[in-house]
Parts: C-alpha cells; sequence; structure tokens
C-alpha cells in the first residue's frame, strides 16, 4: 500500500500549521493586502478617485481605504457615476457617508448626458451600459490616473481574468490579450499621458468575504440590503422596483414582498431576492445556503450574452 | 460563526491557501480545475446552466466543464485558454484563490505570474506519457519561483487500468528531479479528472493508494510558517502625517511587513541611508500593537526624528541586509520585446523604482535539462536567464532564497511601462545556493 505521498525533501524546520500563533484569518490576509495596494496607488499616483456608489463593495472598499491611511484622512475624493435610476436608499447613504467622513464627491450624471444630447436611452430602458461615456468623461476631465473599483474577480468569468491594477487606454478600453503580468505583490503602475489605471482592491474577496468583513468591522449599509417590505414586479424572472425608470409595464403585476439585494445598482436591471434575511448573521447564512451566484441572481445586464461583462469592459466599463 | 452544512460554502473556514495548477495542454488541466469546482460544490446553478447553454448551443451533447474556467470570448472561441484565471473556492476547512494558468505556449510567463504568489503547486502528468518535458518544467519554475509545497497529481489513472506501478515509477521519478531543484515538500497522487478519482474523493479503484485526495491535500497542507526564524523586513510605502488638531505631530511609516516580527522597541536601521532608530508604536490599522509579523499592513512610529520616505526599507540594526548597487539575479522575460546587454530600464524593487542597465547577460537556462547557455546576447519571452543589473542608487535587496518579497524585482521598460522581467536575486535553485554559500564562506562572494 502506498501512503507515504509526501515527501518533505528539505532539512528546515516544519511549518506551522493553521494554529500558529502567526496565523492570520482569510479576512485578515484579505484586509492587509487591499490596505497595501491603497498606500501602493498613493504612493505612485498623482491623482487616485475611488469610485463609490453606495453599494456594499464601494462601502467595503472605502472602509478599507480610511482604515489604510488613519489617522490622517483618505487622501483621495470620490467619483460617482449616477444612472439617475438609483434607490433613493442608497443615494442618500451615499451623501451621509460623505459627510460624515470628510471627503469630496465628484458626481457624473448620466442624465444630464441624455438631457444633452449626448446620449440616448436605450429601447429597454436600461441605463446601466449608459454609464461608460459619463464615466469616461469624468476621468478625463477630472485628469485621474488611477480610478480605483470594487470589482471581484468571483463576480464574473471576464473578471476573473482582471488584474489588480489593470492599464486602460485613453479610450478606456480593456484589452484582456495584451494584460501586463502581475508578479508577487509589485504593482506596476507605469502609463502614458492619457492612460489610466484602473484598480480592484478586492479582487481576491469573494461575495461571501465581504459579509463577513461588514460583520466583523460592523459596517453599516443601506437597509435594503436587509429583508424588508417592498413592492416589486416580476420581469424575466427577478424581482424589480416600480419606478420611473419604465417599470411596471402592462401585464406586469406590482405585489408586496419580503425582498432584499444582494447587489444594488441601476433600478432598471438590479433585482431583489425573496428573503427573511433582517441582520448581516443572516444575510451570511443565505448567501452561503444559495445555488445562485450574486450577478445571477439579481443583474440582467449580465444576461444579454455569454460574455456581455467582457464586451462592456473593452468600452471601457468598470 | 455560521457553517452551513450542504457544503455549499462554510462561513467559518478560516485560513486561505493561494495555489497555482500547470500542465500541458492535452493533461487534462482544465477538467481537473473544473471537478475540483464542481465536486466542492463551488459551481453555482446559474453558472452551470450558462455553461450547459453554451455547450449545447455548439452541438455538444455534455456539459463542457472547460467553459467554467474560459472566461474571454477568444478562449471559448477557439477552446484554448490565454491568459492566468484566478478563481474562488472554499470548503468547510480553509478558503483559496486559485491560479488557473495556462498550459501552452506562453506557459513560462504564466506559471512564473501564478506560481509568484502561490504558496502550493500542482504540476498535472499524463499517466501514459509520465514525466515529460513539459513536466521537468514545470517542477523547475516551481522551484525557480521557491513554492514551498508541489503536488504532482499524476492523471488519466484509468486509462492505465489504475495500475500502482504505473504511479509508482512515476512519483519516483518526479520527485527525484524535483528534489534535485530544491522543492521542499513534494506529494504525488494518482487521480483521473475526469472519473474524479482522489480529485475531491477517494478513489475505489486505487485501494493500493492511501494517501490524501488532491482536496484533502489542498485541505490540509500548513500555510503558516514561522516569521519569527526570519530577519523583519518593513518596506515603506507611504508617510502618513495628518497635520491636524488631533494629531499635530503624527508621523507614521505605512507599509507591508514583508519578512519576520517587528516589535516595540526593536532598534533598527533605516537603508538605504543606514539612520538608526527605535519603534516606538506600532498601528495595525487603527489598533495599536506591541507585535506585528508578515504579511500585515501597519504603521511603524519611530522613536527618532530621521528623513524615511517612500522607497526606504526599515530592518532590524543587527540583522540588515546589505546595500549594493550591483544585482545577480535569475529573471524570466516576460515581454514579447527582447531584453538587450546594455538595456537602460526601471526596476522595481519592493516600494522603491530606480533606474537601471542591463549590465550583462551571462546565460540563458535551458529548463528541459537546466543546462546553461553562456553569452546568448539577448533573452526573449518566456526565457530564464542570469543577468546581472546596475542600479542608479544603492538598495537593500535580499537573496530571493531568503525572501521572495524583498529579493524579486521587476524590470521595466521605462518608454511605456511594460512589465519586462521578472527577477529573483541570488541564485537559482537550491543546491547553488548551497555551493553559492560554501563558496561564500571562502572568498566573501556576493553582496547579498
Amino acid at each position: 500500500m502506498t501512503t507515504a505521498a509526501t515527501t518533505r525533501t528539505g532539512t528546515g524546520p516544519v511549518p506551522e500549521g493553521d494554529d500558529s500563533p502567526y496565523a492570520l484569518s482569510h479576512l485578515d490576509a484579505l484586509e492587509s493586502e487591499a490596505v497595501h495596494i491603497f498606500r501602493e496607488v498613493a504612493g505612485e499616483f498623482e491623482r487616485p478617485v475611488i469610485l463609490f456608489s453606495g453599494g456594499k463593495d464601494s462601502i467595503v472598499m472605502l472602509h478599507l481605504a480610511l482604515k489604510a491611511f488613519a489617522p490622517a484622512p483618505v487622501p483621495f475624493s470620490l467619483l460617482h457615476v449616477d444612472t439617475g435610476h438609483n434607490f433613493p436608499e442608497v443615494l442618500e447613504y451615499r451623501d451621509r457617508t460623505v459627510e460624515k467622513h470628510g471627503l469630496r464627491l465628484h458626481v457624473a450624471s448620466v442624465q444630464d448626458f441624455i438631457d444633452r444630447g449626448e446620449l440616448r436611452e436605450r429601447p429597454d430602458g436600461t441605463r446601466n451600459p449608459l454609464q461608460t461615456v459619463p464615466l469616461l468623461d469624468a476621468i478625463d476631465k477630472g485628469r485621474y490616473d488611477a480610478v480605483f473599483g470594487g470589482g471581484r474577480r468571483d463576480e464574473e468569468k471576464a473578471r476573473a481574468k482582471e488584474r489588480v491594477f489593470s492599464l486602460r487606454t485613453e479610450f478606456g478600453g480593456w484589452d484582456p490579450r495584451r494584460q501586463r503580468p502581475e508578479l508577487w505583490q509589485l504593482y506596476n503602475g507605469r502609463h502614458s499621458p492619457g492612460e489610466h489605471v484602473r484598480v480592484f482592491p478586492l479582487s481576491n474577496w469573494t461575495e461571501l468575504d465581504v459579509w463577513q468583513y461588514i460583520g466583523r468591522e460592523n459596517i453599516e449599509l443601506p437597509a435594503i440590503y436587509y429583508a424588508h417590505e417592498r413592492e416589486v414586479f416580476a420581469r424575466n424572472g427577478m424581482w424589480l422596483a416600480p419606478g420611473e425608470w419604465g417599470g411596471p409595464k402592462e401585464g406586469e403585476r406590482v405585489e408586496k414582498r419580503r425582498v432584499r439585494y444582494r447587489t444594488v445598482g441601476d433600478m432598471s436591471c438590479t433585482g431583489a431576492v425573496d428573503s427573511d434575511a433582517a441582520d448581516n448573521d443572516a444575510v451570511i447564512a443565505e448567501i452561503a445556503a444559495s445555488r445562485l451566484t450574486e450577478r445571477g441572481a439579481t443583474r440582467a445586464d449580465d444576461k444579454m450574452s455569454e460574455a456581455a461583462m467582457e464586451d462592456r469592459k473593452r468600452e471601457g466599463y468598470f | 460563526m455560521t457553517t452551513v452544512t450542504d457544503g455549499v460554502l462554510d462561513a467559518g473556514a478560516t485560513s486561505l491557501l493561494r495555489f497555482a495548477t500547470a500542465g500541458s495542454v492535452d493533461d487534462g488541466k482544465s477538467t481537473l480545475v473544473g471537478r475540483l469546482l464542481h465536486d466542492s460544490k463551488s459551481v453555482l446553478t446559474d453558472q452551470l446552466e450558462a455553461v450547459e447553454r453554451a455547450s449545447a448551443s455548439r452541438g455538444q451533447e455534455t456539459p463542457d466543464l472547460a467553459l467554467l474556467t474560459d472566461g474571454l470570448r477568444a478562449e471559448r472561441e477557439q477552446g484554448i485558454t490565454i491568459d492566468v484565471a484566478y478563481r474562488y473556492f472554499a470548503t468547510p476547512r480553509r478558503r483559496f484563490i486559485l491560479a488557473d494558468t495556462p498550459g501552452h505556449v506562453q506557459y513560462t510567463r504564466n506559471m512564473v505570474t501564478g506560481a509568484s504568489t502561490a504558496e502550493l503547486a500542482v504540476v498535472l502528468v499524463d499517466a501514459r506519457n509520465g514525466v515529460v518535458e513539459q513536466t521537468r518544467r514545470h517542477a523547475a519554475v516551481a522551484a525557480l519561483l521557491r513554492v514551498p509545497h508541489v503536488v504532482l497529481a499524476v492523471n488519466k489513472m484509468d486509462l492505465v487500468d489504475y495500475q500502482e506501478s504505473v504511479f509508482a515509477a512515476i512519483a519516483e521519478e518526479f520527485t527525484k528531479y524535483a528534489a534535485s531543484l530544491g522543492v521542499p515538500e513534494i506529494t504525488t497522487i494518482p487521480i483521473s479528472a475526469l472519473a474524479g478519482d482522489n480529485v475531491v474523493t477517494p478513489s475505489a479503484n486505487m485501494d493500493w493508494y492511501g494517501g490524501p485526495t488532491v482536496l484533502e491535500h489542498l485541505e490540509t497542507v500548513p500555510v503558516v510558517t514561522d516569521p519569527s526564524n526570519d530577519a523583519a523586513r518593513f518596506p515603506v510605502q507611504y508617510v502618513i502625517r495628518p497635520q491636524t488638531a488631533e494629531h499635530p505631530d503624527y508621523r507614521g511609516y505605512a507599509g507591508q511587513i514583508a519578512a519576520g516580527v517587528l516589535r516595540v522597541g526593536d532598534e533598527v536601521t533605516v537603508l538605504p541611508s543606514g539612520a538608526t532608530s527605535t519603534i516606538e508604536g506600532i498601528d495595525a490599522l487603527g489598533e495599536s500593537v506591541d507585535v506585528a509579523w508578515a504579511p500585515q499592513s501597519v504603521t511603524v512610529r519611530l522613536a527618532d526624528d530621521i528623513d524615511v520616505s517612500r522607497g526606504d526599507l526599515i530592518a532590524p540594526a543587527a540583522a540588515a541586509p546589505a546595500v549594493s548597487q550591483d544585482i545577480e539575479a535569475t529573471i524570466c522575460h516576460v515581454a514579447d520585446r527582447p531584453l538587450v546587454e546594455g538595456q537602460r530600464v526601471l526596476l522595481k524593487h519592493t516600494t522603491r523604482t530606480v533606474k537601471a542597465i542591463v549590465k550583462e547577460i551571462r546565460s540563458r537556462l535551458t529548463l528541459d535539462d537546466l543546462s546553461q547557455h553562456p553569452a546568448p546576447g539577448e533573452l526573449v519571452a518566456n526565457d530564464i536567464g542570469r543577468i546581472r543589473v546596475r542600479t542608479a542608487e544603492p538598495l537593500p535587496v535580499d537573496a530571493y532564497a531568503d525572501s521572495r518579497r524583498t529579493g524579486s524585482f521587476l524590470l521595466i521598460d521605462p518608454s511605456d511601462g511594460t512589465t519586462l522581467t521578472a527577477g529573483m536575486a541570488g541564485t537559482a535553485f537550491a543546491e547553488d545556493a548551497e555551493a553559492a554559500r560554501a563558496q561564500q564562506a571562502d572568498d566573501e562572494g556576493w553582496d547579498f
């Protein structure tokens, strides 16, 4: 019987296990890595900005930035691309957070672009894909050279290929075949004038990590992340919130359900899930047992085609 | 903490293992990764449905699990993996970050990328072919990058009638070879990724095998080494000076501890200036602590008001690295444009980027037989070679053998920022390192 499967060839000390006094929990390891990324950007770039939507990933990102530079203030301003179809609870949270931490917020508004005739409303009413133009315009006008996003590689298969430091052309484009190899923790932020770098400090976090961290750090979120009674209607297998953005249409029936949101984005394409999870522990239990991914459960725009996210990223989307 | 019994994801799992997979095109790596994700219930219904939909739309009768891992349009169109992808899964015991590295053409640089942050590498071989050139290359890259644990997965055991003798011969050959490269720990596992033998569940077809399954090994391999064995290394990333009414005099040096342990009261040297001071305080992300260790991100306050800025290294006064402008290194060239002698580059080491010149390209390594070819003139994409670089400013560089973090560097093209080269200071493989140490005792040797 072959039992001696492991051969220790070295003569050094046997490494200690997970119960070593020097072990870091996975949350501590992820936190430490993210803080390192924030500080690299602060050290290497002239004008970084944090994309902040009031969604849980950007909230965690901001929390990490606050920790990274404490007791000094965060040396970056915030940028929100407002689709005009945001949940009021989230906008209220956004403004309150900005004020609480004495931050500067820039808002790039999709509605302004539509009003000026520079963007046209899509027939399906979804404004999520329209964010790219105001985003690139804001990056250009703000002369931002590094833009932090809360994207995670576990969200989607194109995002699984994303680097922590992701170089974008002056058109904001992502070319997955020409990415720089990312070696050790030596992030290369060099870029030519006009180019910028997207930075993803939460690359290695999963949805569950984010929720566990929110619980551990006692981070406040907009209430719509927890179960509440809400008027919704069904479209394409998702529960959407009615609103001026274009729902419900004829034949779509509004009903009251107990729901929560797993992601928060444009109201036209972000669905709620049936849920009784009213607090953090309950949310964690619910996600751990869920058979659906976060985006699969609640994002209509990712379902448009097999490569929807990759295609949008190539155009400059986050 | 919440524990879910149906095994989807366990919220109680606390430790994290980063690992990489390496395999040739037809060794079944995608199947192994797909099987690992699928059988550990890390593939969720909507992902599986998407794969089933895509497979059906191309007329395939069974879902192609490789579509789970091939995320890019071009990859799905061509049925190949182009770039490293990172995947995440969890079991009740541990969280995993998998660097899924493609196995063809550009495999050396891709594997270097994946292996640079990995604590474990899985090398796949086809049981019918045994140890081939590719296997030796993968083992050599893992050894070169000093990946602490290497797993040889002998795949397609179903195609050799699950014979113990076939496995034993391959395992012995590989173990001998990898040990000669200085791989510190080698685990060999007979599997069939397609049939599911010994990937997640123990195989009923190989009762002669008494070792762990791939997943069980991944769950139990020790990931924490004792940092108190290593000299402390703290590259300064950023100086925190709030200058607020509340903190008028706060001056903290922010960074991630690259190696070892820092304690309040430690006498330290700041390099390259050589100024000395004492650690007065350590702030671990909002909490004041007496002791911190790698890889924690902290902020260090010193007792004396000395000049410290981004790019400096704080190290124990008694065990500081030597500072030098000449770096001898083994490199893997990762860019499509070649590296030539006399080339002016930027060198990024920890938090410091300096100008540098490639003074000499000493040799190019043939990974197949580990022979060195002297004076190749240039190194092209995927080449591994030995070079000497002269930097514009002195740097505190450790041997990569002693510290993956402070012994590694990048060469960058100053014209457009392209990452050219992954560098590892000092000698390449462990046996060379032993020889160099012996030699160093005789004639002072290099200044690392």
